[in-house]
């Protein structure tokens, strides 16, 4: 129900443009008349992007403005969720999952080597030419990968060492893209040493090494489908 | 009605309530601190968990609906060992710093940890610390003590009607912010109560008072026509601070902020002394016998036409009545107790009263607001007016200026055409009235005060009579028509008569008198709010108990007891007669006004006929009878009313009688928290919309 309306923010010129004016308005168009407020999420994103990776308080209350809600509100929505920035942001946004599998599988060290190769002194921090973001992150749901990092909006690769995430990086500098997905070729997350079952399905791979943490032989041939 | 078993108690109770209520209905204690029963359900303190059978763990009682079978149980050994862990992780952030903690003592979290902790703790980590937010004049925070119940945030939200307040961050860094913008509400004050913890105490009080150092005494308060219950809490001759008493029908268990936070006014800019003014013109100090000597010899030989009384907006009932007898004895009729100049009073008891009574807002389908704004005017009327509005939506139509009452309003016109035009059953909100079953009109009354009062309040009454707001089209026992009070003494002046006697002067006669030179002494019993210009060369009275625009201009002070200070009894906007207790005596020489009156009367020769306050209420019940049923609201029959044909109504637009709502009676503006609140809050908007001076 709507029980007050608020102001325009006098502050900033931040609006939507039309086409992502049109994006939002589709998203709100999701919800029962009324409900335009569940988009807010959708809303953030969107002036996220537009704004150039981060939200100010200027965007934050032009999107509870456009929502109907309190800026109170939104702020709560803002700085609960960690994939929405309140801090300008490199180009390429790296995070780097941490959590149980993906430490386990040598996250600190994926840390590092991100650390050094995008040249960001501090985690969550940006490196000095502005294109990368270095932040650690909550389980990112690609454990039978680990460790992995995610790059954007949805680029996840997997099955890092230190060495294959440094070239990831490095192509990113070059302005590649590189294939997302496992970057030791294995297909989406099956088994290392090849499958045990549906083998006439599945290509027999190569032989690695035999399970366990040290199972991180690098394998160059062939990439793999991405696992997004 | 759904059966459920508590600690082996069979016990019945009504669908829809929570095990939590449950338990309680069963007589079992369940501690919390995020639950609050007026405030919508978080579930996220735990401190509330119980056992259920065949639950796999303790469920949070304050979030569990009741269904019929439950097996509750509230003091097994399970349940003690999740409180005390509950507790131990509440604990884990929170300061120990109760010593220097303005709720220590009054603390629901000290209090629960004694009754459900643990005696030590186990986290030998640093505790967080939180930077202290703003939160405008009245609320001090200290965040580091914040446990995340969301009260405030609730209470802000819904109740209050001002989303400034969120949660913000999450997990171990999640705290309560306003974005560092001042609490813009009336209600602000109630945050300090809702708060469990010593986060946010009261900015005014802080460091004053520890709570069993003061007296506690439970009375009524005078800020507003709503008669909030109220309890004041004073160390040794000094009004420490005043805290809301719970009344569901009238305030429930809230107050706004003037009723709370002006009482630092009762300590300055007192009148401790009679005071005579000289033959040089300056006001000194006299006594007692040589003040009444002065009114005495005045009153010698006067023409009683020539005397005048007027009662201000804080006056008690009590001292209304002394008055009146005091200048009937006297044999003068001039006396009104309508300082602003309302055209009602001298009607039937329904036309002055907020019928519908402030609960029965609860029941209401429409409402009509004429010239009032209910937010300054009475603010707990105005908060359910929210509740009712956030439980069904409705409707409210406004003729007057539109205001923000935190809740949706539609405006209908800025003068008295639109009322007209709804009389004749024009326009859509008269639609929304016609298919109303309960439909109520409040009528402001700064409206009644205008030289078309008695015009507009004719009107009124045809619109309630022609939708059904009264008689016999409304249903039963329901009475619509509303006159929203806001003087504390007004209803109680009027039961009693204090209005014009035959051939008498009101108000405006009166001051017309005084600066045409044909008053010979005009008595203002805490008169404040009066064009002090108009009373002319006439001789002026004030009895009182501050030093404000009455005082300096009377000849002789007569200084009198503030509602802090006497037993006195009050009526409010609907009617309902409540008393008011003495919590502390008056400063220096002020006496209980009753008894000033009553010590003059002897001295004039005209004795009133009461000796203590006994017999003086048996002369109040004697003169209205309705002064004997306390706290009770009688319903005031609707009759229809004889056309006033006389006056004419205006054109001119509608306009609110309150713009600062911090300062409002002598009391406020002598508080310097109020001065503060108003600095806050009234000031930028006067700045801004260019209405300053």
């Amino acid at each position: 129900m709507k029980v007050t309306s608020y102001l325009k923010p006098q502050t900033g010129g931040f609006a939507f443009t039309p086409e992502n004016e049109e994006k939002a308005k589709g998203y709100i168009a999701r919800y029962p008349e009324g409900r335009q407020a569940s988009a807010v999420i959708w809303l953030l994103y969107l002036a996220q992007k537009q704004n150039g990776g981060h939200l100010t308080d200027e965007v934050v209350e032009y999107v509870a403005w456009y929502l109907e809600m309190a800026p109170i509100r939104v702020h709560e929505v803002v700085s609960f969720y960690t994939m929405l920035y309140t801090e300008p942001v490199g180009e390429h946004v790296i995070q780097v999952c941490r959590t149980t599998s993906c430490w386990l599988r040598g996250s600190d060290e994926i840390t590092r080597a991100c650390l050094e190769a995008t040249g960001v002194e501090r985690l969550g921090g940006s490196s000095a030419d502005g294109r990368f973001t270095v932040v650690e992150v909550e389980c990112l749901g690609a454990c039978c990968n680990a460790p992995m990092f995610q790059v954007g909006d949805g680029d996840y690769y997997e099955d890092l060492t230190p060495d294959s995430a440094r070239r990831v990086i490095e192509a990113l500098k070059r302005g590649e893209r590189p294939a997302p997905g496992s970057q030791t070729g294995r297909l989406s997350s099956l088994n290392e040493d090849g499958p045990t079952t549906l083998k006439d399905t599945f290509p027999q791979k190569a032989k690695g090494t035999a399970g366990g943490a040290a199972g991180k032989a690098d394998k160059s041939e062939g990439a793999g489908d991405a696992a997004g | 009605m759904p059966k459920l078993t508590v600690n082996g108690r069979e016990i019945e109770v009504p669908a829809g309530i929570t095990v939590l209520q449950a338990c309680e209905l069963a007589g079992a204690e369940i501690p919390r601190f995020c639950y609050h029963e007026r405030l919508s359900i978080a579930g996220n303190c735990r401190m509330c968990l119980v056992e259920m059978e065949r639950a796999p763990k303790p469920i949070a009682s304050c979030a569990m609906p009741v269904a019929d079978g439950m097996v509750i149980n509230t003091d097994t050994e399970k349940v003690k060992k999740a409180r005390n862990g509950v507790m131990e992780f509440l604990l884990i952030n929170h300061p120990l710093d109760c010593p220097i903690c303005d709720q220590g003592g009054e603390c629901d979290l000290q209090d629960q940890s004694m009754a459900y902790g643990y005696d030590r703790s186990r986290f030998h980590e640093n505790k967080r610390a939180v930077t202290e937010k703003y939160m405008g004049p009245l609320i001090k925070t200290i965040m580091t003590r914040c446990i995340q119940c969301t009260r405030c945030v609730r209470f802000a939200t819904e109740i209050a009607g001002v989303e400034d307040l969120g949660l913000v961050n999450r997990g171990e860094h999640a705290e309560i912010t306003t974005l560092e913008k001042a609490i813009d509400s009336e209600l602000s004050g109630n945050l300090v109560d809702v708060c469990p913890v010593g986060a946010l105490t009261s900015a005014p009080y802080a460091f004053a008072a520890r709570p069993w150092e003061l007296k506690k005494t439970p009375s009524i308060d005078v800020m507003d026509a709503v008669g909030s219950n109220i309890r004041v809490d004073a160390r040794g001759r000094q009004v420490m601070r005043v805290l809301p008493r719970l009344h569901e029908d009238v305030n429930e268990e809230w107050i706004h902020d003037k009723t709370r936070h002006a009482c630092d006014g009762l300590a300055r800019q007192r009148l401790d002394k009679p005071y005579v003014r000289g033959l040089d013109g300056k006001l000194r100090p006299a006594r007692w016998e040589e003040a009444f000597e002065a009114i005495a010899q005045r009153l010698e030989g006067a023409d009683p036409k020539r005397v005048a009384a007027i009662a201000g907006d804080l006056c008690d009932a009590e001292s209304m009545v002394a008055l009146k007898d005091f200048l009937g004895g006297l044999g003068s009729p001039n006396l009104d107790c309508r300082q602003d100049g309302a055209k009602v009073g001298d009607g039937p008891r329904f036309s002055y009263l907020f019928n519908t009574t402030i609960a029965g807002i609860e029941q209401a389908d429409a409402v009509l607001i004429v010239g009032a704004n209910p937010r300054h005017e009475a603010a707990l009327v105005n908060a359910r007016l929210r509740k009712r509005f956030l439980a069904s939506g409705l409707p409210v139509g406004v003729v007057g200026e539109p205001v923000d009452l935190t809740f949706e309003t539609r405006h209908l016109g800025n003068d008295p055409k639109a009322l007209a035009e709804l009389a004749e059953g024009r326009g859509a909100f008269a639609e929304i009235l016609e298919k109303a079953e309960k439909p109520m009109l409040i009528l402001g009354s700064g409206a009644v005060a205008r030289p078309d009062g008695a015009a507009v309040h004719a009107l009124c009454l045809k619109i309630a009579e022609r939708y059904g707001l009264v008689g016999e089209a409304a249903p039963e026992g329901w009475n619509g028509f509303n006159l929203l009070q806001r003087a504390a003494s007004r209803v109680g002046g009027l039961d009693l008569g204090f209005l014009p006697g035959p051939g008498g002067l009101d108000t405006a006669g009166i001051l017309a008198a005084a600066s045409k030179g044909e008053m010979d002494l005009v008595w203002l019993l805490g008169a404040d709010e009066l064009d002090m210009a108009q009373l002319g060369s006439a001789f002026v009275v004030y009895q009182g108990h501050h030093g404000d625009a009455g005082a300096h201009r009377a000849d002789v002070i007569l200084p009198g007891a503030a509602y802090t200070e006497k037993n006195a009894t009050y009526v409010n906007t609907e009617g309902r007669v409540q008393l008011g207790r003495l919590a502390v005596f008056p400063p220096g020489e002020a006496r209980e006004d009753w008894t000033i009156l009553r010590a003059l009367s002897e001295r004039v020769g005209a004795r009133l006929p009461y000796d203590n306050l006994g017999d003086l209420r048996r002369r109040l019940i004697e003169t209205a009878p309705g002064f004997a049923r306390l706290d009770q609201v009688a319903a005031a029959p609707w009759e229809p009313l004889p056309d006033s044909a006389g006056t004419e109504l205006s054109s001119a637009p509608f306009t609110l009688p309150i713009d600062n709502f911090y300062m409002t009676d002598p009391i406020s503006r002598a508080s310097a928290t109020m001065a503060k609140c108003a600095e806050a809050f009234v000031l930028p908007k006067q700045a801004a919309t260019g209405t300053e001076g």
